[in-house]
């Protein structure tokens, strides 16, 4: 366990190693230019000059990647170019939001979707089943900005049960961790519904029956447990598309985390900050694979970890 | 069983429970299928008596599980369902039910309790994320009211009823950490937990090693007689009815072809079916006239096939940085070879290292060694020549259904070999392929079905048809007739000796049936843990077995004749250690010494 351990978090940093040379490389080529960003419209040449120089962006790629390595191995993600603070505050500051948002997330979409899959699955090829699996097509079809608008306009504005946005209490998280919830919601339908049908059709499931154990103990005993392991893999898959719907759905809802910094990093081409966050959403997608392969073996005990 | 707040069983001599346990009138068994329903059981009448074991033999599509699960109303759902008849159950306490009326709820009391059922295969049986002991004490608590520790308590008693040993560690233990006899044993531990009324076994000896067959059927017989229980036991194996049945009935196509005691059956079969099925059981001791003389060995012939201490192992990689640390030794350096016209029988029980030595064979997994063909090396050939030589060996795999691609047609099956090599133009492939499936016994006009259109043993010709299709001078057989029905197996064992007159092929066949292997081979390697054991002619090996290992292995065979019923199996004294071992522990080197004739016998003998 604890060797694994050791070769997954060696194979972890030389991810996070790669991603960063990658994205740091991106962001050297694209077109936009940061410093005309920083310096307005209206500035000399001279100026612009200036700020490369001062930036360290005049220097060749290789130098600039190197000082941001070594200072990031000390923990430092560099200054924001417009907001002047320090990278590593303005994510911290924002973090606490985005985990809240995704812990609702992931339970919407773990509730909503194993149930309807599990439903499903035991009320095969009646209405009910077909009912659910439209439902769950439409849930992975629906664009999460129109998802979150709809939400808002019945639940927020309509009815008044929930507040139209911000951040506070519990009740301002239900509408956007369901707009992130009912995307994944619909794949896990699926995913459980398929799993649950061929673990239903397995010897032991027969076996239990033989045993004449109710059917809530086959179900919950003995299918789920077998029929949850692919699901479990995916939720650590899963937290990469999360990354990417948190930047919609906290600019629908302006909940303040580090989905909204992004989106304004990458309109003002502001590098630190996007290099952060990018790095920030690797760890956690990273930690998320981590978790799912080290929570598998305690469901399925043929799995080892080596 | 010491719990007193069980149950029942005061009443098993009561005059209410006189007459059968189980009566069965007029079932039939109906499936829902594309073209409307049908039956797969029909107008089934039967009866068990307290203390009987019955069995019901039949090959594959006979109704025989199907009436199994009809009794415990398992039938799968939705597409199969009772149509009519009676299933009545006599006990000392519910008195007489018929099992056709009770609903799911009702039913559910009877599962397990009063009818408990052990199914084929054990490694799928039991659930691989529960422990034993969770998965024996949820029937014990669903059924009655002991508390936890009573029912762990009687878990323990079941576990050890079996003779499992070191029962209370084991129900900490999980289903993939046992052997498949062990699993088995698990099974009919949970089965005979409650003490039911009836217990029935479906084919439950026929996923085991052939000397874990005989343990297994030795114990249901011995608990059988210590509680009384009645037992159905289903088998398409005539051998496991002569050592187990009181009385037997024949099915065949969801119809009773004939009922009688096991002897009668046995010594004066009346209907035809039953005595083509007995006459198609291989039996060891029949297969003498097959014997090749002697001028095959003067003649020596240059071998098709040699095989010089052939090794395979797989590492397995553990600790921080994935060293190496453990490693399975599969093949630990055997030698033997083949002549033409000849087949060689490789023999042993799973994990022994057969299949993989016929992969090796084959091209399909890494070796050292030498292996040569043909009189060439492969080792010392580069990719092209060993594609080359390799078309000289074909193989014929264990499962039929599995081997050939559903999307294909068979013709295109038979003629993809011919297309791979570049052998022969359009025309003349499918000219040869028609004469292939002639010549494995199908017709021409059938190249144009697909493989679900086929029987399992039509399905194994159109494999033998297709390892044929490149003229090769060595078939792998990996266990090519285990998975058919006796009378198909006999016909299939036919076509390949035919195969072998015509052709001049060798065969290197391997199987775990002693019987099949008496049937066709001329020599016989016996393997254990990756070595050979012994080898020799036919007759040495069967006649004069010198290893004990081989010894076992022929004791085992459960023989179709109630006559020669065996109180006592031959039991091995462990269980089979594994293959895996640490690095640098290579496993012993065994010596094998001639004992007369070629007759080669491990030296630890």
């Amino acid at each position: 366990m604890i060797a694994y351990l050791g070769r997954r978090l060696i194979q972890s940093l030389l991810i996070l190693l790669g991603v960063s040379l990658i994205t740091f490389a991106l962001l050297y080529l694209l077109p936009a230019d940061p410093v005309r960003q920083i310096a307005g419209r209206s500035a000399t040449p001279q100026t612009v000059e200036n700020i490369r120089q001062q930036l360290g962006l005049d220097q060749p790629f290789v130098i600039q990647y190197w000082r941001y390595l070594t200072r990031l191995i000390s923990g430092d993600l560099g200054r924001s170019y417009i907001q002047r603070s320090e990278v590593t505050e303005l994510i911290v500051s924002r973090l606490p939001a985005s985990l809240l948002l995704m812990v609702g997330a992931i339970l919407c979409e773990l509730l909503i979707g194993l149930s309807m899959g599990l439903i499903a699955a035991v009320k095969r090829g009646t209405a009910t089943d077909q009912t659910l699996m439209v439902a769950s097509f439409v849930g992975v079809s629906a664009p999460q900005f129109v998802v979150g608008l709809l939400l808002l306009y019945v639940f927020a504005v309509r009815l008044s049960w929930f507040p139209i946005g911000g951040y506070g209490t519990w009740r301002h998280l239900v509408l956007p961790s369901l707009t992130m919830g009912i995307l994944g919601a619909g794949w896990y339908a699926r995913m459980m519904r398929s799993s649950m049908i061929d673990v239903l059709r397995q010897d032991y499931v027969r076996t239990a029956r033989a045993k004449g154990l109710a059917r809530r103990a086959i179900l919950f005993r003995h299918a789920l447990p077998n029929a949850i392991l692919p699901v479990i893999a995916m939720i650590g898959i899963d937290i990469g598309i999360f990354m990417g719907g948190i930047v919609v759905v906290e600019s629908v809802f302006g909940w303040p985390g580090i989905g909204q910094l992004a989106w304004q990093a990458i309109q003002r081409v502001d590098i630190p900050i996007i290099m952060g966050v990018t790095l920030v959403s690797a760890f956690a997608i990273v930690l998320g694979n981590l978790l799912a392969d080290i929570i598998a073996p305690f469901i399925d005990p043929r799995i080892k970890l080596r | 069983m010491n719990a007193g707040a069980g149950k029942k069983h005061a009443g098993a001599a009561a005059p209410a429970t006189a007459g059968p346990v189980l009566d069965i009138a007029g079932l039939s068994v109906s499936v829902r299928g594309e073209d409307g329903e049908r039956d797969v059981v029909s107008n089934l009448s039967l009866t068990l008596a307290r203390g009987e074991t019955l069995c019901i033999a039949g090959e594959s599509g006979s109704g025989k599980s199907m009436t199994a699960l009809a009794i415990m109303q398992l039938l799968p759902q939705p597409a199969a369902r009772i149509s009519s008849g009676k299933i009545r159950l006599r006990t000392g306490d519910l008195g007489d039910t018929d099992l056709a009326t009770l609903d799911e709820r009702q039913m559910r009391r009877i599962r397990g309790d009063r009818i408990a059922m052990i199914f084929q295969e054990p490694m799928t049986s039991l659930n691989p994320v529960l422990s034993i002991g969770r998965q024996l004490t949820e029937s014990i608590e669903a059924h009655t009211s002991l508390s936890q520790a009573q029912a762990r308590q009687r878990a323990i008693e079941a576990l050890k009823a079996v003779r499992i040993s070191e029962a209370e560690s084991r129900l900490k233990q999980f289903p993939h950490e046992l052997s498949g006899g062990m699993r088995q044993r698990v099974m009919i531990a949970m089965a005979l937990a409650l003490e039911p009324d009836v217990l029935i076994a479906d084919e439950p000896t026929t996923a085991l090693d052939v000397t874990v067959q005989g343990e297994v059927l030795e114990l249901l017989r011995d608990l059988q007689r210590q509680h009384g229980t009645s037992v159905i036991l289903i088998t398409h194996d005539m051998g496991v009815v002569a050592e187990m049945a009181d009385r037997v009935i024949i099915m065949r196509h969801g119809r009773m072809v004939e009922e009688g005691t096991t002897s009668d059956i046995f010594a004066r079969p009346q209907a035809d079916y039953t005595r083509e099925l007995l006459a198609a059981v291989p039996r060891i001791g029949t297969g003498a006239g097959r014997q090749k003389s002697g001028d095959a060995e003067t003649a020596a012939p240059a071998n098709v096939a040699v095989v010089n201490d052939l090794h395979v192992r797989f590492d397995l990689r553990g600790g921080i940085f994935g060293r190496v640390n453990r490693r399975v030794h599969a093949v630990e350096g055997i030698s033997f070879s083949i002549a033409p016209n000849e087949t060689l029988a490789l023999v042993g029980e799973s994990g022994c290292g057969k299949s993989t030595t016929a992969k090796a064979l084959a091209g399909l997994v890494p070796y050292s060694g030498d292996i040569v063909i043909g009189g060439r090396n492969l080792s010392g050939l580069g990719r092209d020549e060993r594609k080359a030589v390799r078309r000289d060996v074909q193989m014929i795999f264990q499962d039929p259904f599995a081997s050939l691609d559903p999307r294909m047609r068979v013709g295109d099956l038979v003629a993809e070999p011919l297309v791979i090599h570049g052998i022969a133009s359009k025309d003349e492939r499918s000219q040869r392929v028609a004469a292939l499936f002639e010549r494995v016994g199908l017709s021409a006009d059938q190249m144009e079905l697909y493989p679900h259109e086929f029987s399992g043993g039509q399905r194994q010709r159109v494999c033998i048809a297709r390892a044929l299709a490149l003229r090769p001078k060595l078939i792998i057989a990996d266990e090519s007739v285990s998975a058919l029905d006796v009378s198909v197996q006999a016909r299939v064992l036919d076509l390949l000796k035919e195969l072998q007159r015509e052709f001049g092929v060798a065969y290197l066949f391997i199987s775990h049936d002693m019987a099949v292997v008496e049937n066709i081979s001329d020599r016989v390697a016996v393997m254990y843990l990756g070595q050979i054991v012994e080898m020799g002619t036919r007759d040495q090996v069967f006649s004069n077995p010198r290893h004990p290992y081989t010894r076992r292995l022929i004791e085992a065979v459960p023989v179709p004749d109630p006559a020669q019923r065996r109180s006592r199996f031959a039991r091995l004294d462990q269980e089979i250690p594994s293959a895996t071992r640490r690095i640098g522990e290579a496993p012993l080197k065994l010596a094998l010494r001639d004992v007369g004739n070629g007759h080669l016998v491990a030296a630890d003998a």
